[in-house]
């Protein structure tokens, strides 16, 4: 059944994406499968442990659970410092 | 843990630090470098996504205090652009003896590196930019012509 999700693009997806952020209806147990329903969107061959995902502003696992009406932050490979 | 738009200050920060029970203190400066991986680097743009780089470098600072007997902990982190030469991120430690704050100091500074939504977009002397550790990531502001229901 799909959901309602709004996704957060940052860094290099939100260049590929061309937006920020959207809401879309998906059909998405987990954060990876947001992930991987949207490779056209954020356009990342990156290895999924490369990247981090959160919910909800609350770091999240790729294997965790999205609810409908969730928000999922999609975060290229992090470099600080 | 802080995230700035404005130049880091140090010395500013270290004397925060100075407390009289403290037998040692342990600073890191992170300065942006003129190269990169064999491209001479012009400046570079942090990207931070404020709310979680906080609340994750509060976890790392947290962690740094629960693993080591320390007396003060703090990190600082840029956003925005940077010119050469700048300090992009300053750890600052202090406890009674050196070992500890050598060791929380590297602690820091290391998980800062890996754990915060912070990315960085190198723009080179000859012209062309690149998110750094984001070789399979998108080409740069290339718009898809699919779309998703809205």
């Amino acid at each position: 059944m799909s959901k309602s999700i709004t996704v957060r693009y940052f860094a290099g997806f939100r260049e590929h994406a061309g937006t920020d952020q959207e809401t879309v209806s998906v059909a998405a147990s987990t954060a990876g499968d947001v992930f991987a329903a949207l490779k056209h969107r954020h356009g990342s061959t990156e290895p999924l442990g490369h990247c981090k995902v959160a919910i909800n502003d609350e770091m999240a696992e790729w294997d965790s659970a999205v609810n409908d009406g969730d928000t999922v932050l999609l975060f290229p490979p992090v470099a600080g410092g | 843990m802080d995230i700035t738009k404005d130049p880091i200050e140090p010395d500013r920060l270290r004397d925060e630090l100075i407390d009289d029970r403290a037998g040692a203190y342990v600073g890191f400066e992170g300065w942006i470098r003129n190269h990169n991986e064999g491209q001479d680097v012009l400046r570079l743009e942090y990207e931070v996504y404020v709310p979680l780089a906080l609340s994750e470098g509060d976890k790392v600072i947290a962690e740094a205090k629960k693993k080591f007997p320390l007396l003060h902990a703090e990190c600082v982190h840029r956003s925005g652009s940077l010119e050469i030469g700048e300090c992009a991120v300053w750890v600052g430690v202090t406890s009674a003896h050196r070992d500890e704050a050598f060791a929380a100091c590297r602690y820091i500074i290391d998980q800062v590196k890996v754990r915060l939504p912070i990315w960085k977009k190198e723009h080179y002397v000859d012209g062309h930019s690149g998110w750094v550790n984001c070789e399979r990531c998108a080409e740069h502001g290339q718009l898809h012509p699919e779309a998703v229901s809205p």
